[in-house]
This record gives C-alpha cells, structure tokens and sequence, in this order.
C-alpha cells in the first residue's frame, strides 16, 4: 500500500516536470531574486571572491575551480581527461598519468571533489576526486593546482561511493556501483550475479605529510550497488557510513529490477575495526594489478608504476566488522551533520528523508537488534536506529549538507527544489525552487565539523531556458543561494563545464596564502631540462633526436634546426626560463600529431613530434608572453630519411644576407 | 667632549653596523602589468631582489645586464664602513673631538663619493644602450632617478634610501650635530674662560689703582 502511494507521488512528480518544462519554457524560471541579490554577488575588478569552488567537470574529466560569489571561472585542471589546451595527457612528462591497467586511457568521468580534511575541518592543502568509469582516484595539490597523483582501483567498477575522507584523511575511500566478479575471476556469466559479482569497499591510506596514497585493503562485501558514503566526525570518527541501491542484486533493466525492495541499506563500516585487524596480519594478499601514477613536481614529470597485490578482507570472516540499516528506497546520499551524531540518508525513490542516531546505532548493535542477516551480514532494525523521519520532504532527495547553525539542505532531484529542515526536529523551513534538476548540492565547508555556511549552491543537470541558447548541447550550472536568512534567496545563477556534478567550496584563504607563483629553475631535475642558453642543443641517437630548448621572452634557442630527417622521432624538451609570476610559454609545431605546450616560468616540457615529410616546419609560442611574442618562432628543416644534412642548430647567426 | 656627547657617537657607530644587516637604497619598478612591482634593494655587499626579472626586461632596450659580481664598490663598501666605525668608536671611548671631527669628514667624502659614482653608474647604465635592441625610442634614455620617481616607457621607476640608508643617513645627523654642540660649547666655554681671565685681570687692576 505503502509503496504503491510513493509510486503515485513519483509519477506526479515527474509528469509535474514534463508539463511545466514542457508547455510554457521560460516562465518557470522567472522567480524574483532580490533587489540586493547583485550587490550581494558583485566582485569589484580586482577584487578576490571570497571562497574557492572546486566543481567536478563530470563527464569532461577534469575540475574546474568557479569564484564565489561571483560564479566567475578561475581554472580547469586537468585530472583524467587530456587536455590540449595545456598538453596536460599529451606531453612526455605527463602522458603517465593517465595509464592504467588497461593501458593509456584519455578520458574519465569525474564525480565528487574533496578536500582533504584535518580535525573534520577542510585544511586546503589537497582536493581528491574519482575516476568513476575506469575506477581510479586523483589527487590535486591545492598550492600548485595540478593533479600529482592518480592511483587505480581493482576490483571495483562505476567508483562512484568514493573519495570521501575520514576525518584526519586517515583514509579516502571507493566502491564500486556496478557490482562485477572480481579481478581474479576472468569470464564468468552474468547470470551468476548473486553468486559472483562483489562490491569491493577500498581504503585508501593517504600519508599526512605528502598526500600519498597507497590501498591499504579492500572489504569484499555483498555485490550490491554501492552509490555514496560519508565517514563520522567527532563520536562516530571510527565509522563510515555507505548507501547501497539494488539489494535486490539483478542484473538487468535495473530501472524497474532494481526498484523493487521498499528498503535498500546504509552499509555502517567499522574502519578502525578493519584497521586493526589488518595491523594483526589478518585478511589475505590477493594478486591486483592496478597503475599507481605520481607527478613529481621537482622534475616536472610523471611516472607510472603498476601494484602488484592488494590486502583484502572478507566481511563474512570478521563479525562486527560492517552491518546493513535499512533505508527507504535506493538511497544515494548518506551524510554525517557537524556533530556527528545524526546521519542522514536520501532514498532517491523514497517519500521521506530518514534520520539515522549514531547512539542509536550502537545501542542496536549491542543489543542485537537484528531483523535478520544479509549475506551473514547482520541488518538491524529500522526504528532502533531511526532517530525520526522528514516527513513530505518533496521527491527525489538526493543529498544534505549542512550550515552549522543546526539546519539541513536537501537536494530533490524530481521536484527540483533544496528543502531547508531543522535537523533536531526535522521540520521543514524553507524551500526554494532549482533551476532545473538540481543532483549535488554544496554549503562551504558543508560536510566538515564547522561549516562556514552562508550559501548553499545548487548544482543543476538541466538548463533548458536559462541561458541563450546554443543548439542541442547546453551548458549546465550552478546556482548561488544565500542561506543567511530564515528564508533562502536566490543570488546567481552562472554556467559551468561539463557536468557540475558535485563541488566543494572553501573559503580563499585557506587556499590563496600557499598558492605557487612559479616553479624555481635551480630545483627543476627534469633529466632533459636546458637551465640556460648555454645548455640549449640538438643531440642525435639513432633515429631518435632530443632538442634541449630553452624559452624566454621572446626568442627559442635554438631557433634554427637542420639535419632532421623524414621518420626520426623528435622529443623536443622546452625549458622556460624566465622565474616570474605569470609568464608562461607555449609552443606548437606545423603538423604535430599531437597538442601544443604550455610550460610554466622554470618549467620543462616535452612534445614528441615525428615529422612524416620533407620540409620546413615552423614553430612557435602559442601563449601571448610579451611585446615581441610573434617574433618567438623558429624553423626545424626535415631532409629526407637517409640524408647526410648535419645536424646543426644555432640562434641569433644572422644568416638573411646568405 | 662630554660624556653625552661620547654617548651619541657611540649610538652613531651602532646606527652605521645596521650597514651590515639592512639593504641601504631600493629601487622599484611598477608598471600595469607588474601590479605586485619590482624592486631590487642595494646592500653594502651586494643586490638582492628581482634582479633577473629587471634584467629580462631591460634586454629589450638595449640595457646592460647588472651582475653583483662586476661592482668593484661591492668588494670595498663594507672595509670602509668598518673603518668609519673603528674611527667613531675610538672618539667615543677616547672622547676626542679631532677623531670626531675626522669621523664627520670621512662621512661626508663616503657619501659624496657613494652618490656621484651612483649617479655616474645609472648614467651608463641608462645611456650605454645595445645599438641591437628591438625596441629604441628615439631621444629616449633610461637612467633611473638619483632620487624620487621618474616615468620610464611603461615603468614608473622610484629611487629611495631603504631602511639601512636610513638609519646611516641619521647616523650622520647625530655625528654632525654632535660636532655642532661640542664645538658650540667649546667656544661657550672659552669665551666663559676668558671673561673669567678678563674679570681677573680687571679686578687686579683695579686693586692696583
């Protein structure tokens, strides 16, 4: 009966949305905003905005770093997507970075940014993020905005429950969506599912002074579809906490199999439990092979290395180690509010928002409250652990943050709308409409111990009417509401790249003071660097011949190259030379097959070229650097494959009388 | 000289050590896109500051590249600052007022001689340009100021003691004022001795008459 009313209301809900965007585009999205709202939003020219936010650029792969309040576009990094802009993926140094186990892969979906956390609190020193196709974690470093390292997950495929840190970023985590066999098992049916396929709930130690990471071992639990996860705070520290859609465990038309349970589970994770039991030698070694890529900044390079083993634990052998809370239905988010106590679970299908007691939960689990086991896997009962439920909250919630002032915001994906609630009482405050399909939604500092609050901002799937119009590809967007006031007041509403699919925003401070202005030449070890003119030359091995360029404003040395010949692989290394802030330079040659440079100031780049024909090849800098940028070019001339041409090089021998 | 007098010297001589710690002179360098400027600070021994930044963008007019290493003034700055100081050290202890009165000559030859080969340098620094330089201005030279700013093309360059010019120039003050009184009071004190001699004399004589 139950659940035949939350059908009705979900298809309500979604004929709702056909009809309003349907019939009359453009008028949905006329609500007021505030007179002030601009005043609010208005960053004067040459002023900073007062927080960073790091949104994942979704299915571009990579992350883009928006201003707030102004919404202004500040930069795209680069994670696991090439990007020719930069030849991020396309130079020598970098291409490492995005190998894997299945080779180079170009591109990747990402999902949910998150800085690395110190006492609960974001510290800014390091943004992670997942690869959710081909499973992998990235992580940026936050000083120089630029991904240092990527290490793959086994086992796991969709990494979507992933990377959410514990709160010292003890351990980041991931977990497979689409439940697969593990590595070890080759070919198997797909009609053996329920037999076969795993979730691999993977734990990642990330070392407290350089960022590392390494897989410290992997919870093979039942093959569910594990969506999101969330770890505790202050006295649920030693938990984490992840949402499971599809107990059903099918395997096909999952849109209606996979609907059918009226509760799915919160999976409670003891990590400190699994910790020690790894310490004590337990689990077993099991044969892994995933790429674990590092970007050394001293060298200004990449290199890949593929791990061997990985530790796994088998949550059947270890009881106490993990137990199932059931949650209305397919929860996606599952989120920790400031204190830790409460956690709140957002069943995507589901008619109301459940939360969850820490207390509770322990209280269940030492009573044995169980209605039963899952896989031997104990699930305790609903209303032992339910500290109450947010009665009508709208439909589709997906995810809550929070504003430290003891309210919650939840997203609603179906009815298109952020709901305020009061989380001690779980009445509803406020509600105000997105525009339109809102998934993620962020509050700075929204998931940590003190959220800095102010604003909440709506990261939206579907724009429609908002913006002009630019054929059947549109923009997606972010919008900024203000969450000072009782009632929530829509500020800005501004585009994004990609896909927004979710963000983290941190106040600038913790990020402007450690900024990198340019990297030192006396610390660049890159082997092929030119720290001078003087080390500026051409050297032949075989087929295959190196240029040491270096790049100042505004010549290349050397700048004429002769005796390169048709089918010999040219890897020419630029050096920037110049050691100050904001000068970088580009550099492109005709007909490359491959993207252009750009090499920050005390940097060293490499672009490998290998010319398929006679001729003269131009090239020159791409990035606009000074007065005289034109004049920065110079010319390779390429002989045919077996020519005596020498190999010479030289620069600023006026030979235009010859 | 009188023991206040002894004193200031002293805190003179501990104003010139400053020398050794503290840039004496700056220059700066703003322009629209150098917001953050530059700036390059001279200290008794050597340059600091964005030296290779200023000398990346001089190469387009022509102008000479400054290395630290080619300044003879380098290598015999701080033998002399530590002669001036040995020598105001001396007349402070000794409280010698010919000492003192060499310390102030010394200074002021020091300082002089410091701000015409300042001067002669940017001269040839500013004119002494590459006649290959891409971009010449007719009639345009770049000698930065002696002192004050001074509109360069796109830079505006300023010239100014930092806070060990300072802190000299203010040793000089106290060393020349110190003088000032202590050749004051010496004539005060010689007109008293011979009033006095003067008083004498009259009263003899009038004791005679």
């Amino acid at each position: 009966m139950k659940r035949i009313s939350q059908t009705t209301l979900l298809l309500a809900g979604l004929g709702a949305i056909a009809i309003a965007s349907g019939c009359k585009a453009g008028k949905t999205g006329q609500a007021a905003t505030d007179e002030d709202a601009a005043k609010k939003v208005y960053v004067a020219p040459g002023k900073h905005d007062e927080l960073y936010m790091f949104a994942s650029g979704g299915f571009s792969g990579q992350i883009a770093a928006y201003g707030i309040p102004s919404g202004r576009l500040l930069k795209v990094i680069p994670v696991f997507s090439q990007n020719p802009e930069n030849g991020y993926g396309y130079s020598e140094e970098t291409k490492p970075m995005l190998n894997t186990s299945h080779g180079f892969v170009p591109w990747d979906d990402t999902h949910h940014p998150e800085l690395s956390k110190t006492n609960g609190e974001d510290d800014g020193r390091w943004l992670f993020i997942n690869g959710n196709n081909t499973p992998r974690i990235a992580r940026l470093n936050l000083a120089t905005f630029k991904t240092e390292e990527i290490l793959e997950l086994p086992n796991v495929a969709g990494n979507h429950a992933s990377p959410f840190c514990t709160e010292n970023t003890e351990y980041i985590v991931g977990n497979t969506r689409f439940s697969v066999p593990l590595d070890g098992d080759k070919d198997v049916s797909i009609g053996d599912f329920k037999k076969k396929f795993k979730g691999a709930a993977t734990f990642i130690k990330v070392d407290k002074n350089t960022g590392r990471m390494n897989i410290a071992f992997q919870l093979i639990v039942p093959g569910f579809n594990y969506d999101l996860a969330h770890a505790g705070k202050g006295p649920s520290h030693d938990w984490i906490f992840f949402t499971c859609y599809n107990t059903e465990q099918a395997n096909t038309l999952l849109e209606v199999n996979a609907s059918q349970r009226d509760k799915d589970f919160i999976m409670a994770v003891n990590w400190k439990k699994a910790e020690e039991l790894v310490a004590q030698g337990k689990g077993r070694k099991v044969p892994a092979k995933y790429a674990h890529n590092l970007y050394n900044e001293r060298t200004h390079s990449a290199t890949s290395a593929m791990e061997n083993d990985v530790t796994m634990l088998d949550v059947k052998d270890y009881p106490g180690l993990i137990y199932y809370i059931p949650c209305p239905k397919s929860p996606h988010g599952v989120d920790v509010e400031p204190n830790g106590e409460y956690f709140v679970a957002s069943g995507k299908l589901a008619a109301v928002i459940p939360v969850f007691s820490f207390k509770k939960m322990l209280g269940a689990i030492d009573q044995k409250q169980f209605e039963g086991d899952f896989d031997g896997i104990p699930v305790l009962k609903y209303n032992t652990v339910l500290e109450g439920e947010v009665q009508k909250p709208g439909l589709g919630p997906l995810h809550t943050e929070f504003d430290g002032k003891g309210y919650a915001y939840t997203s609603m994906f179906v009815s298109s709308e952020i709901v305020k609630w009061k989380v001690d009482t779980r009445e509803i405050i406020d509600r105000i409409p997105t525009y339109y399909s809102i998934g993620h939604l962020s509050v700075p500092g929204g998931d940590s111990r003190h959220p800095y609050g102010k604003y909440v901002i709506a990261l939206n799937k579907i724009t429609k009417d908002r913006y002009l119009p630019t054929g059947p590809e549109l923009t997606q967007s972010a919008q900024l509401i203000d969450i000072t006031g009782n009632k929530m007041k829509l500020l800005l509403d501004f585009p994004t790249i990609g896909e927004p699919h979710y963000a983290q925003t941190i106040p600038a401070e913790k990020i402007e003071k450690n900024s990198v202005k340019f990297f030192k030449l006396e610390e660049n070890d890159n082997p092929y660097a030119a720290k001078s003119e003087k080390e500026a030359r051409v050297v032949r091995k075989g087929n295959r011949v190196d240029v040491y360029m270096t790049a100042i404003r505004s010549h290349l040395a050397p700048d004429n190259i002769e005796g390169i010949n048709q089918g010999d692989d040219v890897y020419v290394h630029v050096t920037n030379l110049e050691q100050d802030w904001d000068v970088p330079h580009g550099f492109a040659i005709k007909g490359s097959n491959n993207s252009e440079l750009l090499i920050m100031p005390g940097e060293t780049a490499t672009l490998k070229w290998a010319p398929d024909r006679t001729g003269i090849f131009p090239f020159y800098c791409t990035d606009f650097c000074s007065a005289l940028h034109q004049e920065m070019s110079g010319y390779f001339r390429v002989s045919p494959k077996g020519s005596n041409v020498p190999l010479t090089f030289h620069l600023g021998e006026n030979l235009a009388a010859r | 000289m009188k023991t206040g007098s002894r004193i200031a010297i002293a805190a003179a001589m501990v104003l010139l050590l400053t020398a050794y710690f503290l840039p004496l002179w700056e220059i700066t360098l703003s322009a629209p896109q150098y917001p953050e400027g530059l700036s390059m600070d001279i200290w008794l021994n050597g340059i600091t500051g964005n030296v290779l930044q200023i000398n990346g963008l001089n190469h387009y007019i022509g102008m000479q590249h400054i290395d630290p290493q080619n300044f003879a003034e380098f290598k015999i700055a701080p033998y002399v600052f530590g002669l001036l100081i040995l020598i105001g050290s001396v007349a402070s202890v000794k409280g010698s007022r010919k000492l003192l009165i060499g310390l102030l000559a010394l200074m002021i030859v020091f300082a002089a001689t410091g701000f015409i080969d300042f001067y002669l340098w940017e001269y040839n620094y500013g004119h002494n340009l590459d006649p290959h330089a891409a971009i010449k201005v007719e009639g345009m030279y770049y000698q930065p100021p002696l002192v004050g700013y001074k509109q360069l093309l796109n830079f505006l360059a300023g010239s100014f003691p930092a806070t060990g010019g300072m802190l000299i120039g203010l040793a000089g003050i106290i060393t020349a004022a110190t003088l000032y009184i202590e050749i004051r009071n010496g004539k005060r004190n010689e007109k008293e001795r011979n009033d006095r001699a003067a008083g004498a004399l009259d009263h003899r004589l009038q004791s005679k008459a």
